[in-house]
């Protein structure tokens, strides 16, 4: 194995496992804004909400009943609040993009008060569940098993969404409403139901991400503005609506987040700014944005 | 185009400008100096709401990380005062020019996009600077911040205490005020607002609506920095929360609260604000941040406009 491999391999695996993470972190806000023009600003906050039900349910040495617990409480918390939103930023259907996106901000600040409120400033660390809190040698390194399995879920749930949007009647009418929805309300699909629907998974998937998420990042304040930047750095180098804008979007900053901070150590900031710039420069729209479509 | 509040004032409310002026620069010899303290932070929070006022309600650019730029300035001015001179007016032209540099260079990426494309990158941009302002420790301090700043001085003497804090505040606030009505009322303030009614338009007419946005971020992005170093003033301290969402959400909630696009709406605001959050807040428990979340929340479901067209629709 190249020298330059086995020095960077941990950081590499890292930040495949981070990428993974923010792929079903951004999916649903790159869906949300894609099919509705909303730019959901609590998305974050969902995050950060899963992360404390990991804590607060499971313990910070969960079992799998616990772990497995969180997850399904995450789904119907991250649903209902989806809904909820849904239904908030409907009411101002008739305004500019910019209120909707507002009304979302409010109500993460509403949330991540109440959310320090409940569980006070200290971060809380959660372990993995059983079995997969070790660590293996890999090409002689020591390397967590929990991070290897999140790489496996991520890519799992990405092909699972992929499917989904693209091979079924559901996914043909999420791809139809992300291109024309106009269209989509004439021949007699009721778009605020899609819209609920929609806000509902991608609001379920964020919450979920933040109970995997809760072994790598714990819970604690301030965690769901840097997903909440990171998920939209994501949405905007991948492109807005797109699954796979979405999932290599997430692989490259997972790698800038870790392999970058790795080579550059303080430079990674200027690196993720970089990749950001330079997308925006050569294709304004993003990687994976359909060209046919014009939006402001 | 018509946008009462930044165009021509009528004559006879230059008298009530008067006396809120007169008011203001008097209120230090009645009011506590708790107060006095407060409302130096509500000037200094006004200008830079003022100052983003101009991209949100002007040039229709909702930017989420103006608090990059105020915090530029503030460390700008924070480290010449500790390493070259602590002369007020040359800390803060440092602070001014810092913030529009900063702003040049995240603009010739920002004002590429539109609407809410916009305001994710500017978000992305500002947390970008506030890890930077984080990890480089030599010059920003890192997590502890810009500590010890000397007070500044006006013409050798050193401004210390509430008082001479407050006056000189109220000048530079008044200052920026007047250089942005300006600029709102020349050629260049209507063609922004052109470009905020109808951008196609003006591109088909000729402008190069790229530079026009790009000027109005760099502007807005220096006259946020004055508003950092007045805050480097002040509290003589810059602390890495100071450039990042952290004041940039409240800096955009006093201009949504206030009315974007209405010059002393954002003022308003940011007064609203910085009670809600220093004051409210800590008899609340230090819930402010609750108590904004729910008056932004009815603001705009119930006040589209703000509290400016609120009023105005009324008389």
């Amino acid at each position: 194995m190249p020298a330059w491999l086995d020095t960077h391999l941990v950081s590499l695996l890292n930040g495949l496992a981070i990428g993974c993470l923010l792929f079903i972190l951004a999916i649903g806000l790159s869906l949300v804004f894609g099919m509705m023009d909303v730019l959901n600003l609590a998305h974050g906050v969902l995050f950060l909400t899963g992360a404390y039900l990991a804590w607060s349910i499971a313990g910070a040495d969960p079992s799998w009943a616990g772990f497995l617990a969180a997850i399904a409480a995450a789904a119907a918390v991250g649903a209902l609040a989806g809904a909820i939103l849904s239904l908030g930023t409907e009411r101002l259907a008739r305004r500019s993009h910019l209120d909707q996106a507002l009304l979302t901000l409010g109500a993460a600040l509403i949330a991540a008060d109440a959310l320090s409120a409940a569980f006070g400033d200290d971060v809380h660390a959660v372990n993995p569940p059983p079995g997969l809190d070790g660590s293996i040698l890999l090409f002689g390194k020591a390397y967590p098993v929990y991070r290897l399995s999140l790489i496996a879920v991520g890519l799992a749930l990405a092909g699972a969404v992929h499917w989904i949007v693209e091979r079924t009647s559901l996914g043909a009418l999420v791809r139809a409403t992300v291109a024309d929805r106009e269209m989509v309300s004439a021949i007699g699909v009721d778009e605020r139901v899609v819209k609920v629907v929609v806000f509902a998974i991608g609001s379920t998937l964020a919450a979920v991400a933040g109970v995997l998420g809760a072994p790598v990042y714990g819970a604690g304040p301030g965690l769901d503005a840097a997903v909440l930047i990171l998920a939209l750095v994501v949405v905007v180098i991948g492109g807005l609506g797109s699954v796979r804008g979405a999932l290599v979007g997430a692989l490259i900053i997972g790698q800038i987040e870790t392999l970058g901070r790795a080579l550059f150590a303080d430079l990674a900031s200027f690196v993720l700014f970089g990749a950001l710039a330079l997308v925006l420069i050569v294709k304004p729209k993003g990687l994976f944005a359909d060209s046919g479509r014009s939006r402001s | 185009m018509n946008r009462p509040g930044w165009g021509a004032l009528p004559w006879r409310r230059w008298g009530l400008l008067a006396a809120l002026a007169l008011a203001l620069a008097a209120a230090p010899l009645v009011l506590a100096p708790y107060a006095v303290t407060t409302l130096t932070r509500i000037l200094v929070f006004a200008l830079l709401a003022v100052s983003l006022d101009l991209l949100v309600g002007y040039t229709g650019l909702p930017s989420l990380g103006h608090g990059a730029y105020f915090g530029v300035g503030a460390y700008a001015a924070g480290w010449v005062a500790i390493h070259a001179t602590a002369s007020a007016p040359v800390t803060l032209a440092v602070a001014a020019a810092a913030g529009g540099l900063v702003a040049v260079f995240a603009g010739l990426v920002a004002v590429r996009a539109r609407g809410v494309y916009f305001l994710m990158l500017t978000l992305a941009i500002a947390e970008i600077v506030q890890q930077l302002a984080e990890s480089w420790h030599d010059v920003t301090g890192g997590s502890n911040g810009l500590y010890g700043i000397p007070a500044a001085t006006l013409g050798g003497n050193a401004l210390v205490g509430d008082q001479p804090v407050y006056w000189w505040v109220l000048a530079v606030f008044a200052a920026g005020i007047l250089v942005l009505r300006a600029i709102a009322a020349s050629p260049l303030g209507d063609t922004l607002r052109g470009i905020c009614d109808n951008e196609a338009r003006m591109r088909a007419l000729g402008y190069r609506v790229y530079l026009y946005k790009l000027a109005a971020f760099v502007i807005a992005g220096s006259i946020a920095g004055l508003a950092g170093g007045l805050l480097a003033a002040q509290q003589r301290l810059v602390t890495p929360g100071d450039l990042g969402l952290g004041t940039s959400i409240p800096a955009l909630l006093a201009v949504i609260i206030g009315g974007e696009g209405s010059l002393w709406g954002p003022c308003f605001g940011a007064a609203v604000v910085i009670v809600i959050r220093d004051y409210l807040g800590s008899t609340l428990g230090g819930h402010g941040s609750l108590l904004l979340g729910v008056v932004f929340v009815a603001v705009v479901y119930l006040l589209p406009g703000g509290l400016a067209r609120a009023i105005r629709g009324r008389t």
